[in-house]
């Protein structure tokens, strides 16, 4: 049928006597094509002096020239050190133990160097304390290799020499002494003993006008409050979540960032279902979290309503009634929680993340009241000390003058603070202003003086993580640029000739270390102080919360009916912490950049998480477009007059009606790369420092692209890819009836998949059998394997575009998969029932029902890397033989065989075949750590960087296990189980992923792939890979 | 000689060294003619070497002469050599002073002979009995005092003494004198002499035919003679005949292209193989010298190569160990051969090299003592594998205890190192398809070994077997 429709370009079209659109009717262009005023001046062209042959001439010598050249190999020079380090031999790694203290990471960890560079972060597996390399830590490495880091001092944007700085400095203090002026240092927190020890003496040298303010970008200040009222110091409380059976959490990430971090390890512990048992995990929360998406129970609810049901779960655990509305669902599931508590006793724990004191000091009332064993608060963790009210002292001092010097050190509040504008404002007052930094940002453009400061791997420090928990932090590589930490310029200013190494060392041998040995401690990175006699502490314990009940029973009253009178607002924001960017002080890191949201899947963005139902009522789209990219919406956010416009907008499942989020991190501009400044900022948002904020959000025009990594959201039944069960089916039934083994049709008999094969097998029982195991039960989609398979395989950052191209590189993705239905079960059930194409049953519109994730969906996470296949279906298309199958189970990738076809990868299940479709390194369209000589250090030696137009993919680390073969070799020695490692496994605290060899037959891996949960990815195409997994045991009863 | 390299302090000494004896005796000499400076804080060390010392000579000990004043110079060198050229030269101030006609100059001094036996023999107690040039000698060179050599008789001191006066000539050098270039040029005159020669010869007999052919085409022609020339032009010429011939037009086509490609083929084959390549290095560094003449084990140097995927350039520091006190090149005791000559590799050149090492280490040799100013030596590359084949040293190395010279060639007797071998793939693979695995005493090897030579049917499991052909074991 023909249609009359008339499609216009242009408004020009609606006018029919337009001369353009008459004129383009007939030609291409308005305008003749100006060729006639080179080419018709004869004399011109005459009198050039390159005519055709001459050209000719040049392109046949440049060629031949060209050829010529590179017949001849280039000369490489070999440059030995003139002295050589005792410790350092070419070609082998050394391991540091140090630990990463900046404020908001707080971790123990190894340092991998290699020729004196350090070139990777892992695990200090010795260390006791909780808090394991996340992705941000793994991915730190790379920030000292950051070429846009600051070389040395400035004054006012000109490079000025150290000397000129104390010069300046001291002359200033001494002026300062005295006077009635604030000296004021405005820092991160420290938890330092040395550091406080130094600030200390730093003010009996100026005076007490010196004013030390802890400043924590994203702050804890009601948590650290309620602890403080409660307890007497200033601290949070830790937690051990292995100890608990019972997990209630009204909106804390635990898994992410919440009160510091640090508690995913100890989670998964308790999640792996053992003789039968597993916590049981139940999770109010209004984003979608990693918590939230890891919980057996997860029940989306606004703030203010977390805020009642709070309310309500401490008085129903008291046998006593608050007032507050919830809804129906809501309230038995808060019954649900209240029964479970009750019944796991002391095995319970409840934790909370809302800003708000009241919230905070019920939640340690409730903990105490339970005595609960993951409660811990003899030993709270003290990496959070900011201090909200002093912050704002101090830029009201600063307004009205009454600071006359300010060191900031390790914050950056012209970005970070949400009155950023009066704390510009009161620097404008401050005669003397100098700002430690590594790099430009928005607070060293306005600061007098910036002072270089050293990366953490360049410095000094120590840090009591815990109480009695000690760290220390010594450099991996002498700094690279001219650059100073501030406790060395402290000493410097103090008239000090000692060194901030020689001044830690005095205060842990007076004051931390005892009896114990210094080199020992520096050697292993930590110091636990052993703690008073035990007897009498078990005493206390258990007096405790008598003591407590009693005095703590009418401010929790008052609390109480605070937060069961919660006023509730139209739109609630939560802000939050992305896992890949935290505070935001890495932004200048193209792996955290490239690093997929584990719930959203999106790359270099942050964004405003809307809920289904709000996004229809305000109009605000997802969509995908033709070329796959995935586009959103814009949207205006406005707190208390203060907007932010232009957020892009993500419609996220499990989002509580009514709610949005937002995350902090990114936005940052001064001191950036182009391609790094993504994001908004949300700061600005945090008004009064707290995370919950009563908001209005309207649509704004134009079109957001995302790059996002994974656009099909569900599993569409497919109930085989990731395979689960609930923990009453696992402890009652057959494995055969919860871990489906897939069958095929064989001569009309139903066989087993396995039991068919187009290809004969190797045999493998002889040597090593490497295989890799994942535990989806443990696995919290924390990324850390992710970041720290980027650093030791050299895998390129392609940026944005390519991104929403989908040419990310990641050899390791961890898919997340949202269910349809409720639960990923009643999925399959509605898949298996589809009857016929249409109708109530019908599969065509079925499957595209499927295709929606609910509104409240389960979440499963399945990390997926190379399976290297025994029988590897990209084996046998690859024309030139590139990838082959070793006999200790790798899948082995020759990239200087490979030409390119991709057939392999169009012929793997599993997609993990990477291509580089561009040369990544030495390119300027690719200007990420690869393209400069200062990030190129942080490659690993031992793995090819790859080349434009190869295929390549994860190789199960390899160069790892040859590693390890070869030191067994030269010892002469077996290889013990839990030496083989690959850079995932070895990043993996969760204990998800284990690594080994499975003819070992008393390794953990082989003890694992015995397990009932066993089962492959897609186990029927018949590929037998050499990675498996185990099916995820929910903790629910509905299933 | 050994006990004097194991006097150096490092750690790769006391690796490389452990039992093995690098200087056999027949190179002694060699190694003697060196100029030798050492160690002045190691006389515990040098106590038990004199002590070596001692029993050696023990006889010379029991047959002590008092009577005996002149010495013998040829005796007091080699005990100079053994004794004091770690400390002293003959015209050089080094640790200790020069000592050339030591006893002359002492005299003036107003100092006879006893006082150097009771000064060699035991000096800090004449520094302790307060002798006044004693005294002046021991601050005067940084209270280093020098090692007491009771073990020494007074006639090896006479010896000694002898040897300073009038050290013996050197060895008659054959030619020695003549500049190197002379003498290359005088052998190859005497090449070209004898091809000028043959080339004159035969120009003439070319001549001689010439003249011949004329002179008989004179003859003919005054006789009369017609020479059928004109019937030979009839017959088609030989090129046509060949283009008509279309089997032998393909057939040569095809040859020449056949041949052709094999040419091309073995061109392009080599493209990127530098088998051969011997760049021209910063410094001359002698192989040759180092590892052929003096015997040092290769892994003295690159000691990296036990541990490590690299061989591991040795640091200057390494170099220092022993050019410390070796500042001069002797070279051999016949003298540089012809063929050191003709490149110009004098001792003078060679002693140029060690003070290039010097300068970049930043030694002053007349302070004996490191200015701190440095320069790290930047050599050219020889072995250069591509970034995406992994090779491991100490796999081969340690695990598989391959020799050097296997893949390197005979470095000991390569004046300019080169790439002995072709590093292709092939090459290695080649290798690995007939090399056994060195098993014995590798625990790690224990099982798999047994296991795998009983399912293949072998006694011994050769590299590619144990699954050293697979694409993963190298390129990753």
């Amino acid at each position: 049928m023909a249609s009359n429709k008339k499609y216009w370009k242009s408004e020009a079209e609606l006018n029919p006597n337009d001369s353009i659109v008459e004129t383009l009717r007939h030609n291409e262009f308005v305008q003749d094509i100006p060729v006639d005023e080179f080419l018709g001046d004869k004399d011109n062209l005459a009198s050039s002096s390159t005519n055709r042959r001459d050209f000719l001439k040049y392109v046949g010598f440049s060629t031949a020239a060209a050829t010529l050249a590179a017949c001849e190999g280039p000369v490489t020079k070999s440059i030995p050190y003139v002295v050589q380090p005792e410790s350092i031999i070419p070609g082998v790694a050394n391991y540091y133990a140090t630990t990463i203290a900046n404020g908001f990471d707080f971790a123990s960890v190894l340092i991998r160097t290699r020729e004196g560079r350090p070139i990777s972060v892992l695990n200090n597996t010795d260390s006791k304390t909780n808090g394991s390399a996340n992705a941000r830590v793994n991915a730190s490495v790379l920030n000292l290799y950051d070429s846009t880091r600051l070389q040395g001092p400035t004054l006012n944007g000109e490079a000025i020499e150290w000397n000129d700085l104390d010069n300046a400095v001291k002359a200033k203090l001494g002026s300062l002494k005295g006077s009635g002026k604030q000296i004021a240092l405005l820092t991160q927190t420290y938890a330092s003993p040395s550091t406080s020890r130094l600030i200390a003496e730093f003010k009996n040298t100026y005076g007490s006008n010196v004013n030390h303010v802890t400043y924590d970008a994203i702050s804890e200040e009601a948590a650290l409050n309620a602890f403080e009222k409660r307890k007497g110091i200033r601290a949070l409380a830790d937690y051990d979540f292995s100890k608990a059976e019972v997990i209630v959490s009204f909106g804390a990430d635990f898994l992410g960032d919440w009160q510091g971090g640090g508690f995913d390890a100890g989670y998964s512990k308790g999640r792996i279902p053992q003789k039968g048992k597993m916590s049981k995990h139940i999770q109010f929360e209004a984003n979608m979290s990693l918590s939230g998406a890891n919980a057996d129970n997860r029940i989306p609810l606004k703030p203010s309503e977390q805020k009642v049901a709070l309310a309500k779960l401490y008085a129903k655990l008291n046998n006593s009634s608050v007032g507050g509305e919830l809804s129906e669902s809501v309230n038995s599931a808060l019954d649900l929680a209240v029964a479970k508590i009750k019944k796991a006793g002391s095995k319970a724990v409840v934790v909370t993340g809302l800003d708000d004191e009241d919230a905070q000091s019920v939640v340690l009332a409730i903990n105490e009241m339970l005595g609960s064993d993951a409660f811990n608060a003899d030993q709270p963790i003290l990496t959070r000390q900011g201090d909200v009210k002093a912050v704002n002292a101090l830029i009201d001092a600063m307004k009205s003058g009454r600071v006359g010097a300010i060191f900031i050190d390790g914050v950056n509040p012209v970005y970070s603070l949400p009155n950023a504008v009066d704390f510009e404002e009161g620097l404008k007052n401050v005669s003397l202003s100098v700002n430690f930094s590594t790099n430009e940002n928005e607070t060293t453009a306005v600061s007098q003086y910036v002072a270089a400061a050293s990366h953490y791997l360049e410095s000094w420090g120590d840090v009591e993580i815990k109480k009695g928990h000690f760290a220390l932090t010594q450099p991996t590589i002498k700094e690279l640029f001219d650059t100073r930490q501030l406790q060395s310029s402290l000493l410097q200013w103090m008239g000090s000739d000692k060194s901030y190494y020689e001044y830690i060392k005095e205060t842990w041998s007076s004051s931390v270390l005892g009896e114990s040995e210094w080199n020992q401690a520096l050697h292993d990175g930590f110091y636990v102080k052993s703690q008073p006699s035990s007897v009498e502490e078990l005493v206390d314990v258990a007096l405790a919360p008598v003591v407590e009940e009693t005095t703590a029973v009418v401010p929790i009253a008052s609390s109480l009916r605070a937060l069961a009178n919660a006023s509730n607002s139209e739109m609630e924001l939560t802000l939050y912490s992305k896992t890949g960017m935290g505070d935001g002080q890495m932004a200048n890191n193209p792996w955290l950049q490239e690093f997929p949201d584990p719930i959203t899947r999106v790359s270099w963005d942050n964004y405003v998480t809307v809920s289904k139902v709000d996004a229809d009522k305000l109009g605000f789209v997802n969509e995908n477009v033709a070329n796959g990219g995935l586009d959103g919406s814009y949207a205006k956010i406005t707190v208390n007059g203060v907007s932010v416009d232009r957020v892009p907008v993500i419609i996220q499942p499990g989002q509580a009606v009514g709610s949005i989020g937002l995350s902090f991190g990114y936005g940052k501009k001064a001191g950036m790369k182009a391609e790094m400044q993504t994001g908004v900022n949300a700061y600005p948002l945090y008004q009064n420092f707290s995370n919950v904020q009563s908001v209005s959000i309207e649509k704004s025009e134009g079109n957001h692209e995302f790059a996002c990594v994974q656009l099909h959201k569900t599993l569409m039944g497919r109930g085989d890819i990731i395979k689960e069960t609930t923990l009453e089916i696992f402890n009652t039934k057959d494995a055969e009836e919860w871990n489906v083994q897939p069958v095929v049709s064989l001569d009309h008999q139903e066989v087993a998949a396995t039991s068919v094969d187009l290809w004969d097998s190797f045999d493998r029982t002889i040597g090593h059998h490497f295989n890799l195991s994942i535990d989806l039960n443990a696995c919290t989609g924390c990324g850390a394997c992710v970041i720290a398979c980027h650093a030791e395989n050299n895998v390129p950052v392609v940026g944005k575009d390519e991104v929403r191209k989908s040419r990310d590189m990641h050899w390791l993705r961890i898919d997340r998969y949202y269910s349809s239905e409720d639960t990923f079960e009643e999925d399959n059930v509605k898949k298996d029932e589809f009857d016929g194409l249409t109708g109530d049953k019908g599969s065509l519109g079925g499957f595209g029902e499927l295709e929606h994730p609910a509104s409240n969906p389960q979440v499963a996470f399945q990390p997926v890397m190379c399976q290297h296949c025994n029988h590897a279906p990209c084996e046998t298309v690859c024309p030139v033989a590139a990838t082959s199958h070793g006999r200790q189970g790798q899948n082995h990738m020759a990239y200087n065989r490979c030409v390119g076809t991709r057939y392999c990868a169009n012929n793997c299940p599993y997609k993990v075949r990477r291509f580089n479709w561009f040369l990544y390194n030495n390119n300027d369209e690719f200007d990420y750590h690869m393209n400069n000589d200062l990030g190129k250090m942080v490659i690993n030696p031992d793995v090819t960087v790859r080349s434009r137009g190869v295929m390549e993919k994860c190789s199960m680390c390899m160069q790892m296990t040859q590693k390890t073969i070869l030191d067994a070799k030269r010892d002469g020695r077996v290889i013990k189980d839990g030496e083989f490692q690959t850079a995932c496994s070895a990043a993996c605290s969760s204990g998800a992923m284990i690594f080994g060899d499975v003819n070992d037959k008393h390794s953990k891996v082989a003890e694992l792939k015995e397990s009932d949960r066993m089962y492959h990815l897609l186990e029927h195409v018949g590929t037998k890979p050499n990675v498996f997994y185990h099916v995820k045991v929910r903790n629910t009863e509905e299933v | 000689m050994s006990y004097f390299c194991f006097r150096f302090r490092g750690v790769y000494l006391l690796y490389s060294f452990t039992g093995e004896r690098i200087v056999p005796k027949e190179s002694k000499e060699t190694i003697f003619n060196m100029k030798k400076v050492t160690y002045r804080n190691q006389f515990s060390k040098v106590l038990g070497v004199s002590l070596v010392v001692c029993l050696l000579f023990s006889a010379n000990l029991f047959s002590q002469d008092e009577s005996a004043s002149a010495g013998d110079a040829v005796k007091g060198k080699s005990l100079f050599n053994q004794n004091c050229a770690a400390c002293h030269s003959l015209n050089k101030r080094m640790t200790g002073p020069a000592l050339a006609n030591v006893e002359a100059s002492l005299e003036e001094e107003g100092l006879d002979r006893q006082w150097i036996y009771a000064w060699v023999k035991n000096s800090p107690s004449v520094i302790a009995s307060g002798d006044a040039y004693a005294n002046k000698l021991y601050n005067e060179y940084n209270k280093a005092a020098m090692t007491p050599f009771p073990t020494l008789s007074n006639e090896d001191i006479d010896n000694i003494l002898a040897y300073t006066a009038a050290p013996p000539p050197a060895p008659a050098k054959p030619v020695a004198s003549v500049p190197g270039t002379e003498t290359a040029s005088s052998g190859g005159l005497s090449n070209e002499l004898v091809l000028g020669a043959l080339i004159l010869v035969f120009a003439m007999l070319v001549m001689l035919l010439f003249m011949v052919n004329k002179t008989l085409r004179r003859i003919a022609e005054a006789n009369g003679v017609v020479l059928e020339k004109e019937a030979s032009e009839k017959r088609t010429p030989i090129w046509k005949a060949f283009v008509q011939n279309q089997f032998l037009v393909l057939v040569s086509a095809l040859v020449l292209i056949l041949c052709g490609a094999y040419f091309v083929y073995g061109y392009m084959m080599q493209v990127g193989v530098d088998q051969g390549y011997a760049p021209v290095q910063p410094i001359h560094y002698s192989h040759k010298i180092h590892a052929g003449d003096n015997k040092i084990e290769c892994k003295y140097c690159h000691s990296s190569a036990r541990v490590s995927k690299t061989s591991g350039i040795p640091s200057l520091n390494v170099c220092m160990n022993c050019h410390k006190s070796i500042s001069e090149y002797a070279g051999n005791p016949e003298g540089p051969s012809q063929e050191d000559l003709a490149n110009g590799r004098t001792n003078d050149f060679y002693t140029g090299e060690i003070k290039k090492l010097y300068k970049a280490v930043g030694w002053d040799e007349s302070t004996q003592s490191y200015t701190g100013e440095s320069k790290p030596v930047e050599w050219v590359r020889v072995h250069n594998l591509p970034d995406f084949a992994y090779f491991n040293h100490s796999q081969h190395v340690s695990v598989a205890g391959v020799e050097c010279q296997t893949c390197h060639g005979p470095v000991e007797e390569m004046e300019i190192m080169e790439q002995y071998s072709p590093l292709t793939m092939g090459w290695c693979i080649n290798c690995h398809r007939e090399t056994n695995v060195k098993v014995e005493g590798n625990e790690y090897y224990e099982k798999i070994h047994a296991e795998l030579s009983k399912k293949y049917g072998v006694e011994n499991l050769t590299a590619a077997q144990m699954g050293g052909l697979e694409c993963g074991k190298c390129h990753y």
